[in-house]
């Protein structure tokens, strides 16, 4: 590997759970305040994740006080104390642009729920791998 | 003033104290070697010529076999390189002037270097200001705007001269066209010095300068890296 990209992978954070546009997130931010530091949420629906590598972004929107408000984070930032998945979405596009055109109801999101593992489903899904 | 030759890897960005990003140039620079020193006793100036990567001295494979791939260091390199007690053939050779006419007021005591002496990314640390060198990218021949960045005509209200130089000066008198007159040519390709960049991180382990913004060039570009003076 070449050592350019073996360094930035020393940057890349470990602890992000896996997410995708239609989630609900909840951002904690690290706030600078003189030399005081504190933690701030920023909660939202993720409605687009972009870039590779250290340099990789996502975007949250939420409506604050009826206007819409959006953030962009580096993925891998040190600003980011912590990100938590309030809700997973089911979006049939990476990209959820189309929010930022509709109000109230028409931007609800199905919810993703997670695939119901079966007992003994192992087992068949192994007989499949074989045959 | 002393500097190193190194090769431009690319770009990334890397997050400061702060939590910012910052976007960084990052140049390899493995360990160059001092292949000759000029003195002022016997040239009239102090500099010092170093040496950056390898070159083959020999076709890898046996005579006949394939053919030979690569650039193969001519004689002359390699003689000159064991002269510095350096065994293999530097791929680049710059020299760096170590008595900066500029500093002569103030000038600090000029660092000596021995034959086959090492220089590497140490001589730089963080933070420090440096002025970097490199060709930039040929972009063959163009015209005025991309060249030069003049603004062109209008696309619509019925003009047809979109990306034209214009009027390039005045009737009968003078019946010339004035000298240096700007216009489309060969653009690229060109030694360009980017100075005052911020060395953000320097990687002793992997010889690699974080150098704060673009460089001239494109990636595996052969860059000089030199203190601000």
């Amino acid at each position: 590997m070449h050592p350019f990209i073996e360094t930035q992978k020393e940057w890349l954070r470990d602890n992000i759970p896996p997410f995708r546009a239609g989630d609900t997130l909840r951002v904690n931010v690290r706030v600078r305040e003189g030399d005081k530091e504190r933690i701030q949420a920023f909660e939202g629906v993720c409605i687009a994740k972009r870039g590779g590598g250290v340099s990789a972004t996502f975007t949250v929107r939420k409506i604050s006080n009826g206007i819409g408000v959006e953030r962009i984070f580096p993925v891998h930032s040190p600003m980011i104390a912590e990100i938590i998945v309030v809700r997973r979405g089911r979006v049939r596009r990476a990209k959820l642009y189309y929010l930022r055109h509709l109000t109230g109801k028409a931007t609800r999101i199905r919810e993703r729920k997670a695939k119901v593992t079966v007992p003994g489903s192992e087992t068949v899904a192994e007989a499949g791998v074989d045959a | 003033m002393i500097g190193i030759i190194g090769r431009k890897l690319g770009m990334t960005q890397i997050f400061n104290e702060e939590g910012q990003q910052i976007p960084c140039t990052v140049v390899e620079a493995t360990p160059n070697s001092v292949i000759k020193v000029l003195t002022k006793d016997k040239v009239g100036f102090d500099s010092v010529e170093l040496g950056f990567g390898e070159q083959r001295h020999a076709r890898e494979s046996k005579k006949g076999e394939r053919t030979p791939r690569g650039r193969r260091a001519h004689k002359a390199v390699i003689g000159h390189a064991a002269k510095a007690g350096v065994t293999i053939a530097p791929e680049v050779l710059r020299s760096f002037r170590l008595d900066d006419a500029q500093l002569k007021e103030n000038r600090k005591a000029i660092p000596t270097y021995a034959l086959g002496d090492k220089i590497t990314v140490e001589i730089f640390t963080p933070g420090e200001q440096v002025k970097v060198t490199g060709t930039s990218k040929g972009r063959g021949f163009q015209g005025v705007v991309k060249r030069y960045g003049f603004h062109g005509g209008p696309n619509t209200h019925g003009n047809t001269k979109h990306r034209r130089p214009g009027s390039i000066g005045p009737g009968t008198d003078p019946s010339r066209v004035i000298k240096g007159k700007k216009m489309p040519g060969h653009y690229g390709a060109e030694r360009h010095t980017q100075t005052h960049l911020r060395i953000e991180r320097v990687d002793v382990a992997r010889n690699l300068l974080y150098i704060r913004g673009s460089v001239a060039g494109p990636p595996n570009g052969i860059v000089l890296v030199k203190k601000q003076g």
